[in-house]
């Protein structure tokens, strides 16, 4: 029948749209996913370009275990489903070790912890980070963040807001929507030191709680992947000696991002 | 700070070439989904306007479906799920295999099925206005039916649901936009990008708007011209 | 789906009906649909997860709650709204007309998510103007603005809705009102408008469907609506399940809608089947 026919053949074409690859052992490229809305971490610059520490780190992976890189922009809230549908091969976008995440995905071992951090307009009445402090402020963090985890069981006075990432409630921030903010302590500095950022200050570093921050940003690959975790995990060592962290840790800030080993 | 001239020229300094590739890509991704919304729709009306119940049932569901789920959603759905299905669907046959359903094709099938369950309707009313007697006219002249569709109906079709049609088309490029929540790098999501980046949010979504009104304008042109030609192809 | 099933189970014994080509390919599709509605209810039978429902069951009637409420004053504003657009687009003023069509033409030309980014994040750098006149505190809820937004959107459409089914009515009907000596606002009132809104029922409908599935989008600026909750949801548990469930509420919200709507119609046009 000529109808079922012309369905077949639309089907078809749909089918070929998405291509279809084998990824066997002779290939030798990895595919990254990042988000690119997170300086000084990664960001894309206004050619489009991706930058930053975990750019940094990532290629410098790679050339470790020897394998092309190929870096994806994805929207932080589907970084694990894209993961997990294979978009991509491993998340390098600063994302936390937690519990949560490991039911679904696995992890390197850290290839950085920093502790997080509340930051606030300059004239603000806020004195710390505690519950009490916050009481009754509203507060920006980014969804599907270790910072909106914490928030949300932490700040139970506080309006808390999610965002899709923290690009758009720094500008909440700096717009005057937002009482506070909750994030990463080296992403809020680096804010700092823009022109919007000059409304604003920190508050104070919130001391990490393990069971909700976890031991640090890791690199996170599909369950069962371990012969690939087993490589990122000796390239990290790799670069931690070679002085190559280093050289990349120095071009972004002036501490050691990397904290006590663990 | 750079004037908003800057901002707004070609070049590194500049946005306006990072949202002008979102125009092509806005522009590229209705016009793919067109095609693929208009037969889907066709197929699905053949089916909803036939006397066999179960056809009809099955017509019935599909535009229930997608005429009911809001359209964030679908791509939502189609992104995800369309993806991790596939893959279970492939690695029974080759384990090895991996496919990858990148986020404008996840846009194309969730927009094109929205856009063919709304058309479904329009061909299913155009249908409707065709008169009995144009087949059976058809017929006694010895066509086949597939030639009195494509001869005596689709002509008539074509130019009955041409309206309903065009009015879906600019609804389909407003959709589009819904499409920068999965990542694509549309017009929406480029002027976004730059929102955030320069802090002239006011400025940047002002002129995604813009575009996105003058592509509208384009269109009607066009449609205009479309149904000029068509109405006097009927006058001859 | 059951309903397919039972669809078909309930249907009288075919008399001695041949099995057509196009009755293979509707049993096949419509098999294919049961397949499908099996499939999903297995996925959510299977992957039943006690904990993550009672966790997320009354965030989800909140973010309900959040999407009707929206819709609901959206529509209310937007109504109100209409009226003016629609006499100012009707009106022989030729730049009162071009007015109202400009506004109607940018509001249906361009996204609804532009128009909100527009209003939230846009006028949101306004901060110091809007302090000045007091609409700071408006402008600072993701809430409000996403309202401001939906109003203003669905007030265009309306506005044509209501102008479309004015229209709808046959000059006759004015001229034989103004015969009688009433007055235009009497007509408009006592003649015009009852016609009209037989007409304009169901666009109205429509547009309020489409409003309940566009408020899916105010998700991405800091409104928790059922959308935002699902979104919540997927991103603490990364169970596909979140998603099915905001469908199936979403669905069942659009088809009673629907519903209601085609049975205030049958009742109100029953004087015209006769």
């Amino acid at each position: 029948m000529r109808i079922t026919k012309r369905i077949a053949l639309a089907i078809s074409a749909i089918a070929f749209a998405a291509s279809i690859g084998a990824a066997g052992a002779q290939e030798q490229v990895v595919r990254i996913g990042t988000e690119g809305a997170y300086p000084p971490f990664n960001n894309l610059t206004a050619d489009g370009k991706l930058e930053g520490f975990d750019i940094d780190i990532a290629n410098a992976l790679c050339e470790e275990m020897k394998v092309k890189c190929e870096f994806v922009t994805q929207d932080w809230d589907g970084m694990i489903p894209a993961l997990q549908a294979g978009k991509f091969d491993a998340i390098i976008a600063s994302m936390s070790i937690t519990d949560e995440r490991k039911k679904k995905v696995d992890f390197t071992n850290k290839y950085y912890n920093t502790p997080p951090a509340i930051v606030a307009p300059k004239d603000t009445d806020i004195k710390g980070v505690t519950k009490e402090d916050l009481a009754g402020k509203t507060l920006g963090v980014a969804t599907s963040t270790t910072h909106y985890n914490y928030s949300e069981k932490t700040y139970t006075d506080s309006e808390i807001k999610g965002y899709p990432s923290s690009q758009e409630f720094l500008l909440d921030l700096a717009n005057g929507r937002l009482d506070a903010a909750n994030d990463d302590i080296s992403v809020i500095e680096e804010w700092l030191k823009t022109p919007d950022g000059q409304c604003c200050k920190i508050v104070g570093a919130v001391k990490p709680v393990p069971e909700i921050h976890g031991p640090g940003a890791g690199i996170a690959i599909r369950k069962g992947e371990t012969e690939l975790a087993d490589k990122f995990n000796a390239a990290i060592d790799a670069i931690r000696k070679n002085g190559k962290y280093k050289q990349i840790n120095d071009k972004y800030f002036t501490y050691d991002v990397y904290g006590g080993e663990s | 700070m750079p004037s908003k001239w800057t901002l707004l020229s070609w070049g590194p300094e500049g946005w306006l070439d990072d949202i002008f590739q979102g125009v092509f890509i806005t522009v590229s991704l209705a016009a793919a989904t067109l095609p693929l919304g208009l037969a889907i729709g066709f197929f699905v009306a053949l089916a909803k306007k036939s006397e066999e119940p179960s056809l009809k049932l099955a017509g019935d569901i599909y535009t229930t479906i997608f005429r009911g789920l809001p359209e964030l959603l679908t791509l939502f759905l189609v992104y995800y799920g369309a993806q991790i299905g596939l893959q279970n669907v492939i690695r029974l046959f080759r384990p090895e295999a991996s496919v990858e359903v990148n986020s404008f094709v996840s846009g194309m099938v969730a927009l094109g099925v929205v856009f063919s369950s709304y058309a479904s309707e329009v061909f299913l009313s155009a249908f409707r206005a065709i008169p009995r007697g144009q087949y059976e006219g058809g017929y006694s002249i010895g066509l086949s039916r597939g030639q009195t569709m494509r001869l005596v109906i689709m002509p008539q079709l074509i130019r009955v649901a041409l309206p309903g049609l065009a009015n879906l088309w600019l609804i389909l490029l407003k959709d589009t936009a819904l499409v920068s929540a999965i990542g694509l790098s549309d017009i929406l999501r480029q002027s976004g990008i730059a929102a955030r980046v320069t802090r002239e949010a006011f400025l940047f979504f002002g002129v995604a708007s813009l575009l996105y009104l003058v592509l509208a304008i384009i269109s009607s042109v066009g449609i205009r011209a479309v149904e000029r030609a068509v109405s006097q192809s009927e006058a001859r | 789906m059951t309903m397919a099933q039972s669809a078909v189970a309930e249907a009288p014994p075919p008399p001695v009906r041949r099995w057509t080509r196009q009755r293979i390919v509707g049993h096949a599709l419509v098999g294919l649909w049961a397949l499908a509605g099996l499939g999903l209810v297995y996925f959510l039978i299977s992957g039943w997860n006690p904990p993550l429902f009672e966790r997320w069951a009354p965030a989800y009637l909140s973010g309900l709650g959040v999407t009707l409420k929206l819709v609901l004053i959206s529509s209310v504003v937007g109504a109100l709204l209409s009226l003016p657009v629609a006499y100012a687009r009707m009106s022989r003023n030729r730049f009162l007309s071009a007015l109202a069509y400009g506004y109607v033409y940018f509001f249906r030309g361009t996204p609804l998510l532009a128009q909100t980014f527009l209003i939230y994040y846009g006028l949101g750098s306004f901060r110091p103007q809007l302090q000045a006149v007091g609409l700071w505190d408006f402008f600072r809820e993701g809430f409000n603005c996403a309202v401001l937004a939906f109003s203003l959107n669905t007030a265009a459409y309306q506005a044509e809705i209501l102008r479309g089914a004015i229209q709808s009515v046959p000059r006759g009907q004015w001229e034989a009102g103004a015969a009688l000596g009433l007055h235009r606002l009497q007509i408009l009132r006592k003649i015009i408008l009852p016609q009209a809104l037989i007409v304009a029922l169901r666009p109205y409908g429509n547009e309020i469907i489409l409003m309940i599935k566009a408020s899916a989008i105010v998700a991405l600026v800091t409104v928790l609506d059922l959308m935002g909750q699902t979104r919540l949801a997927f991103s603490r548990s990364f169970d596909y399940q979140t998603y099915i469930w905001a469908a199936l509420i979403y669905l069942a919200l659009v088809e009673s809608l629907r519903h209601g709507v085609e049975w205030i119609e049958r009742r109100i046009t029953r004087h015209l089947i006769r």
